[in-house]
C-alpha cells in the first residue's frame, strides 16, 4: 500500500488541480486528507487482484448519434457569460507553457 | 553531413567525423474527419467560419452537458482502421486530463488503453512497409491566437479563443518507429493522405490543419539501442517535414559527437530559420490522470459492421499499384505505374492496356499527356487505338499528342480526329523525296554541315535548320526521329563521296 | 398553512386539471408559506415568483381552454440549483458559478413542464452537491424546518427543507452518495433515487458522473412516484440514459408486499447505526411482515467497503468534472498576469474548502503511481459490492435498512471533522455504487423527537416493486 499523503504530495496535487494554498491550509489538507485516506487503507488492504475494476453500473454499449447538425448556441448570449471577450472570441490573459 | 547513396538503409554519415548513424522516425498524425457535425454534439464539423458560431453547451464544455458519439464519426475511423490493415477492437473512451483554455472541459475524450484500431501497417511506393501502432477516436480543441503588441507567443499580452475546432473528431494514427528517413517520412505521409481521400475519411489538407504530424526522431549509431527521441510539431507541409527531419538528425548528430546528450523534448520546426526551436517549457510535469470517461459507455463495432466497412472499402493506392503493374508488366513501383494511381487514372490505364494498348505508350500518355481535366471519362479502348495507330506508325508522337487532346475534348475516336487533321505519317519513299528535295534547295548550308567535323557546334544547328525545313515542307507530318536519321545518313554518305571520312 | 397549500401533488394536479383550484392559487398559498419561514429555514438560493406566476397563469389559460397541462398540472416544484435552467441561474452554491446564467434546460426540467409543474425555485445545496448537511454552500447553510438549530442533511438539503416546511409539495434532488435520502430521513419527507439511467442527467451539472442520478422529494410515496413517472425515461442527449420507457410506479403503488422475501442489510444494522434508528428500522419491517412480507436478514458484506471506495471513485470523478470552472468562458474570474495563474487564482477564490478537498483527494488518487493502489482498487470494490448485492438478491425482491446512522444532528457539529461526515452517508452510498434504486420514507422519530427514514433497496429496475413497500412502510408509519 502506498504510504499516507505528504505534505509535498498535497502541495503537488494542489498545483496538479490549480489550487493554491497557503502554508497553513496545507497542513489542514494534509491532515484530513490523511484521514480519510487513513480510512481508506481498509481496502487497500484487500487481496482483490483477480477481481475485474467496474467503472461504470450500466452494461450499456455502443449508444451512437446520427451525423445530423442540430442547433447552435447564439454567439452573444454565449459572449455574454464570458468574464472577459474580443472580437468575438474569449479573451484569456497570455498562455504560458504550451499544449501537450 | 551526407545520405549514403541508395541502399535504403537510412544511414547517414556524419560531416564532422565520418561516423555513420541511423534515424529511428515515428510519425504521428492527426487526421479531422469528414462528418458534418462534431465528435460528440450536433454542431456543424466545418472550417473556417465566424468564431465561436458552431458551438453548444456540449462543444462549450458548459456545466451539465453531455457528450453523444457520432456514428458518422466511428464509421470513418473504422474505415481508417480497416484501410490500414488493423484490428478493430471494444473501444473505450477515457480523460486526459490537462488544464488548457482551448479545451472546454480542461480534458480531452480520447481513446487510451482501449483504442478501436490496433496493430496495422501502411504500405509505401517503394515497397517498404511501416507499421500502425494504433488509429484512435478523440476530440479536437478550439484554437488560441496570440495577440498584443509583438505578435509573438512570449511577447503577446492576451490570447483569444475560438471553439469551433473543440469537440471536431479526429482519429490519430501512431505508426511505429519504422521509418528510417525523411523521404520515407514524406512518403508515409503522402500514402497516408492518398488514403484518407479515397476513403472519404477526411480532406486531409496539411496546410487547413486537417492534418496534422509530428515526428518523433531519434538517432543511433548502427546495431545500438534506441537514442532520446524529440518530438517535432508544427509540420505544415510534406517539406517541412523532409526538411525538420534531416535537420533534427543532424542537431542529435552534432550534439552526440560533440559529448553532449540529448535532452527528450518537444522541438518546433520554424519553416523560416530552417531549423528546430525547443517549445515552451511546461509549467508542471505531465501527469494525464486518465480515467475511463463515465458519461460514454463502451464502443464495441460488431462483426457484421466491420464487414461492412471492409466490402465497401475502395481499392486502396497500393492494391491498384499492385494490379496496374501486374497488368503492365512493370514493378509497382515503376514511376509510371506510380503516377497512374497518383492521378486516380490507373483504371484508365489498366483498361487501355487490356485493350491491347501498349503499356508503355499507355503510361507514357497517362503520365506525359492526360494531366488534364477530364481525363479520367477518356474511354480505355480509343487510348489503345491511339497507342496503336502510333506502334503501326500511322501517328507521330507529336501527333498523337495532338490527337489525344482532342479524343479528351471530344471523346472522338482517334482514327477520325487523325483523318480530319490529315495526319498521317509519311511513307519513307515520300519522306526521302523531301529530304533530297530540300537538300538540293539548300546547297550552302548543305556543303557546311557536310564539311563541319563531328564535334563542331554548327552541326547540331544546321541539323535543326534542315530538320525545320523538311517539316515546314512535309507540313508536319513527317516523324521527327526518322527526319533526323535520313539526314545523318545522307550526311555521312556525302561525306564518304567526298573523301572526308 | 394557507389553505390550498397542504395538499399533495396528486390531489392538487387533480384539482387543477378538473379546474376546481387555479394554478393561481395553489402557487399563491405556497408562496405565502415562502414568505413566512424561508428566512429561517434558508431553503432556496432564488425564489423565481415572477416566472413562476406566469407560468401558472399559463396552465390556468391551458385549464380554461379545455387543454390537459398534464400530470402535474399547476404543481409548484423546487430545483435542487446545481440543475441547469434556462436563463435562471445556476449556481450549484458556489462561488465560482455565481451570475452563471445557462443557455439551456436540463431535460428533468423540460420533463417537469411538459407535465404542467410550475417551477417556484432554486434550492440549496452543499457546494457542487458535495456534503451531507447543507453547510458547505457558498450562501450559507439552510435549516431542518423540524429543528433549525439543526442540519437537513445534504446535499440536497434545501430540496428537502423545502418539501418538509411546506413551500413545495415535491422538488428534485440529486443523489450521488445518498444526497437524496439522507436528507429526506432527517427532515422526515420522502426521497427516491432511482436506478443509475433511469433519469436523465443531460443539465445536470455532474458531481460524480457514474454515480449521480436525479430523484424526486415529496411528501406522499406517490407523489414521489408521480414525479418519477415524470422524469424517467430514454433520453438520447445522454449516453448514460437507459434506453425505455418511461417509470410507470403511481399505477402499483397499491399491490402491497404480500408475499415478498425483504432482507434487512445485517453490515447496516451495527454499532455504527444509533439504537433509536435501529429500533425504527426494526419496526418497519414488522410492518413488512404483517403486511404479508417473509422478512429475515441479508448479508452484503462488500457494503462494509463502500465508503472508502466512494470517497475514493467520487472525488476522482469530481476532480476532473470540475477542471472545467476555469474562469475562461463563464462564471467568475479572479485576476492573474497569465492563464495559468488566472485559473488557479479563479479556483482558488471561487471553491470552497470541501470541494477544494475533494478534487485534492481525487487529483491524488488518479494520480502517477497511486491509481492501482486507490482509484483501481476502489473500482474492483465496486465490482465485490455489485456481486454481493446480486447474491442477495437472489433470495429477497427487496432489501431494507437505515437511511441514514442518526437523526438530524446540530449545525456546525461535523464540519471540522471531513471523516465523520462522510460516515453519515455509509447506509446510501452502497446503492450508488451499485448503481440500484433506493427510497428514503419517514418512519416515526428517535429518542430525539427527530424523524428517521427507513431505506427500502431494490435491484436495477426494480423501482415498481420498491416503491410498493414504500407505500406500505408508509401507512404503517407512526
Ligand atoms: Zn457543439
Amino acid at each position: 500500500m502506498a504510504e499516507r499523503i505528504t505534505r509535498d504530495d498535497v502541495a503537488h496535487v494542489a498545483k496538479l488541480a490549480r489550487l493554491r494554498l497557503d502554508g497553513a491550509e496545507l497542513d489542514t489538507f494534509t491532515a484530513q486528507l490523511a484521514n480519510v485516506l487513513g480510512h481508506a487503507e481498509d481496502i487497500a488492504a484487500l487481496d482483490i487482484d483477480d477481481v475485474a475494476p467496474t467503472a461504470h453500473p450500466l452494461p450499456l454499449k455502443n449508444v451512437l448519434r446520427a451525423d445530423v447538425v442540430g442547433r447552435t448556441l447564439d454567439r452573444d448570449e454565449v459572449l455574454a457569460e464570458a468574464p472577459d471577450a474580443e472580437s468575438c472570441q474569449f479573451r484569456v490573459p497570455p498562455i504560458l507553457g504550451e499544449e501537450p | 553531413m551526407s545520405r549514403s547513396g541508395g541502399d535504403g538503409t537510412g544511414l547517414v554519415v556524419s560531416g564532422s567525423t565520418g561516423d555513420a548513424w541511423e534515424l529511428v522516425i515515428g510519425l504521428e498524425v492527426h487526421c479531422e474527419l469528414a462528418t458534418a457535425t462534431k465528435l460528440f454534439c450536433a454542431c456543424p464539423n466545418r472550417f473556417g467560419d465566424e468564431p465561436n458560431t458552431n458551438v453548444c453547451p456540449v462543444c462549450l464544455g458548459l456545466p451539465g452537458s453531455l457528450p453523444v458519439l457520432n456514428k458518422a464519426a466511428v464509421e470513418l475511423a473504422l474505415r481508417i482502421g480497416r484501410a490500414l490493415g488493423c484490428t478493430v477492437r471494444p473501444g473505450v473512451f477515457a480523460r486526459k486530463n490537462y488544464f488548457y483554455p482551448d479545451m472546454p472541459k480542461d480534458y480531452q475524450i480520447s481513446q487510451y488503453d482501449q483504442p478501436t484500431n490496433v496493430d496495422g501497417w501502411l504500405g509505401l511506393p517503394d515497397g517498404s512497409r511501416v507499421g500502425i501502432e494504433r488509429a484512435h477516436i478523440e476530440e479536437d480543441t478550439g484554437k488560441n491566437t496570440h495577440a498584443g503588441d509583438t505578435g509573438r507567443i512570449h511577447g503577446s499580452d492576451y490570447s483569444l479563443i475560438d471553439y469551433n475546432r473543440a469537440g471536431v473528431p479526429l482519429v490519430e494514427i501512431v505508426g511505429r518507429p519504422d521509418i528510417a528517413t525523411g523521404d520515407q517520412a514524406k512518403a508515409f505521409v503522402s500514402e497516408l493522405r492518398k488514403i484518407l481521400l479515397a476513403t472519404g475519411a477526411s480532406d486531409a489538407k496539411m496546410e487547413e490543419g486537417s492534418l496534422r504530424v509530428d515526428a518523433n526522431v531519434s538517432v543511433r549509431r548502427p546495431g545500438a539501442g534506441l537514442g532520446t527521441r524529440c518530438e517535432i510539431k508544427n509540420l505544415n507541409s510534406l517539406r517541412s517535414l523532409g526538411r525538420a527531419i534531416d535537420h533534427e538528425a543532424r542537431r542529435q548528430i552534432e550534439l552526440i559527437e560533440a559529448g553532449d546528450r540529448v535532452t527528450q523534448q518537444t522541438r518546433h520546426w520554424d519553416e523560416e530559420g530552417g531549423c528546430t526551436r525547443p517549445g515552451r517549457s511546461k509549467e508542471e510535469a505531465e501527469d494525464y490522470r486518465y480515467f475511463q470517461e463515465p458519461d460514454l459507455v463502451p464502443l464495441a463495432p460488431s462483426a457484421e459492421w466491420v464487414k461492412d466497412i471492409d466490402e465497401a472499402l475502395p481499392t486502396l493506392p497500393a492494391k491498384r499499384r499492385s494490379a496496374l503493374g501486374a497488368a503492365a508488366g512493370m514493378a509497382d513501383t515503376h514511376a509510371g505505374v506510380v503516377i497512374a494511381v497518383d492521378r486516380d487514372l490507373d483504371a484508365l490505364g489498366l483498361a487501355a492496356i487490356q485493350a491491347g494498348g501498349d503499356p508503355a505508350r499507355v503510361l507514357t500518355h497517362i503520365e506525359h499527356n492526360l494531366a488534364v481535366e477530364g481525363a479520367d471519362a477518356l474511354e480505355p479502348e480509343k487510348l489503345a487505338d491511339l497507342v496503336k495507330l502510333e506502334l503501326e506508325g500511322k501517328l507521330t508522337a507529336t501527333q498523337a499528342k495532338v490527337v489525344l487532346a482532342e479524343m479528351v475534348a471530344t471523346g472522338t475516336a482517334p482514327a477520325e480526329i487523325a483523318a480530319a487533321r490529315g495526319f498521317e505519317a509519311m511513307a519513307t519513299s515520300a519522306l526521302e523525296a523531301t529530304v533530297d528535295e530540300v537538300i538540293g534547295s539548300e546547297q550552302a548550308e548543305w556543303d557546311e554541315l557536310v564539311r563541319a567535323p563531328e564535334d563542331d557546334k554548327r552541326i547540331k544547328k544546321l541539323n535543326g535548320f534542315f530538320t525545320g525545313k523538311i517539316m515546314k515542307a512535309s507540313r508536319g507530318q513527317a516523324d521527327g526521329k526518322a527526319v533526323n536519321a535520313l539526314l545523318v545518313q545522307r550526311r555521312s554518305a556525302a561525306r564518304v563521296e567526298r573523301g572526308l571520312d | 398553512m394557507a389553505p390550498g397549500a397542504a395538499g399533495t401533488a396528486v390531489s392538487l394536479a387533480a384539482a387543477v386539471r378538473a379546474g376546481d383550484l387555479s394554478a393561481t392559487e395553489v402557487l399563491e398559498a405556497h408562496l405565502a408559506s415562502i414568505e413566512e419561514r424561508e428566512g429561517e429555514v434558508h431553503a432556496f438560493n432564488l425564489v423565481v415568483t415572477e416566472q413562476a406566476r406566469a407560468r401558472a397563469s399559463q396552465i390556468d389559460d391551458a385549464v380554461s381552454a379545455g387543454n390537459d397541462p398534464g400530470p402535474l398540472a399547476g404543481v409548484p416544484v423546487a430545483l435542487k440549483d446545481n440543475m441547469c435552467t434556462r436563463g435562471i441561474p445556476t449556481t450549484c452554491s458556489s462561488r465560482i458559478l455565481e451570475g452563471w446564467h445557462p443557455p439551456y434546460d436540463a431535460t428533468v426540467v423540460t420533463r417537469l413542464a411538459e407535465a404542467g409543474a410550475v417551477v417556484v425555485g432554486k434550492t440549496n445545496l452543499d457546494e457542487f452537491a458535495m456534503g451531507s448537511s447543507t453547510e458547505n454552500s457558498a450562501f450559507g447553510p439552510t435549516r431542518n424546518p423540524a429543528d433549525p438549530t439543526r442540519v437537513p442533511g445534504g446535499s440536497s438539503g434545501g430540496s428537502a427543507a423545502a418539501v418538509a416546511a411546506g413551500f413545495v409539495p415535491i422538488a428534485l434532488g440529486s443523489d450521488t452518495g445518498g444526497s437524496i435520502r439522507q436528507p429526506a430521513a432527517l427532515c422526515g419527507v420522502v426521497g427516491a433515487k432511482p436506478t443509475y439511467g433511469a433519469v436523465s442527467r443531460y443539465g445536470l451539472v455532474a458531481f460524480a458522473s457514474s454515480l449521480d442520478q436525479i430523484g424526486p422529494f415529496a411528501r406522499t410515496v406517490a407523489d414521489a412516484a408521480a414525479v418519477l413517472d415524470v422524469i424517467s425515461g430514454h433520453d438520447p442527449a445522454d449516453s448514460t440514459s437507459i434506453p425505455q420507457d418511461a417509470l410507470d410506479l403511481a399505477s402499483h403503488l397499491d399491490a402491497g408486499v404480500e408475499g415478498l422475501r425483504i432482507g434487512v442489510v445485517t453490515e447496516l444494522m451495527g454499532d455504527g447505526i444509533a439504537p433509536d434508528v435501529r429500533a425504527r428500522v426494526g419496526e418497519a419491517a414488522d410492518a413488512l411482515e404483517r403486511a404479508g412480507a417473509s422478512v429475515d436478514e441479508a448479508s452484503v458484506p462488500a457494503v462494509t467497503y463502500g465508503l472508502s471506495a466512494y470517497y475514493l471513485i467520487a472525488p476522482a470523478e469530481a476532480s476532473s468534472n470540475l477542471a472545467r470552472y476555469d474562469g475562461v468562458r463563464y462564471g467568475l474570474r479572479a485576476d492573474g498576469a497569465t492563464t495559468g495563474e488566472m485559473m488557479e487564482a479563479t479556483r482558488t477564490a471561487g471553491f470552497g474548502d470541501e470541494v477544494k478537498r475533494r478534487i485534492m483527494l481525487g487529483t491524488y488518487a488518479l494520480s502517477a503511481g497511486y491509481y492501482d493502489a486507490y482509484y483501481g482498487k476502489a473500482l474492483k470494490v465496486r465490482t465485490l459490492i455489485i456481486a454481493d448485492f446480486a447474491a442477495a438478491y437472489d433470495s429477497h425482491d427487496l432489501l431494507l435498512s437505515p437511511t441514514s446512522p442518526t437523526t438530524a444532528f446540530a449545525l456546525g457539529d461535523k464540519v471540522d471533522d471531513p471523516l465523520l461526515m462522510y460516515m453519515n452517508d455509509v447506509c446510501t452510498i452502497p446503492s450508488n455504487l451499485s448503481g440500484q434504486p433506493a427510497i428514503s420514507v419517514p418512519f416515526g422519530t428517535g429518542s430525539d423527537g427527530l424523524p428517521v427514514g427507513v431505506q427500502v433497496l431494490a435491484p436495477a429496475l426494480g423501482e415498481t416493486v420498491m416503491f410498493r413497500a414504500a407505500a406500505v412502510i408508509e401507512d404503517a408509519a407512526p
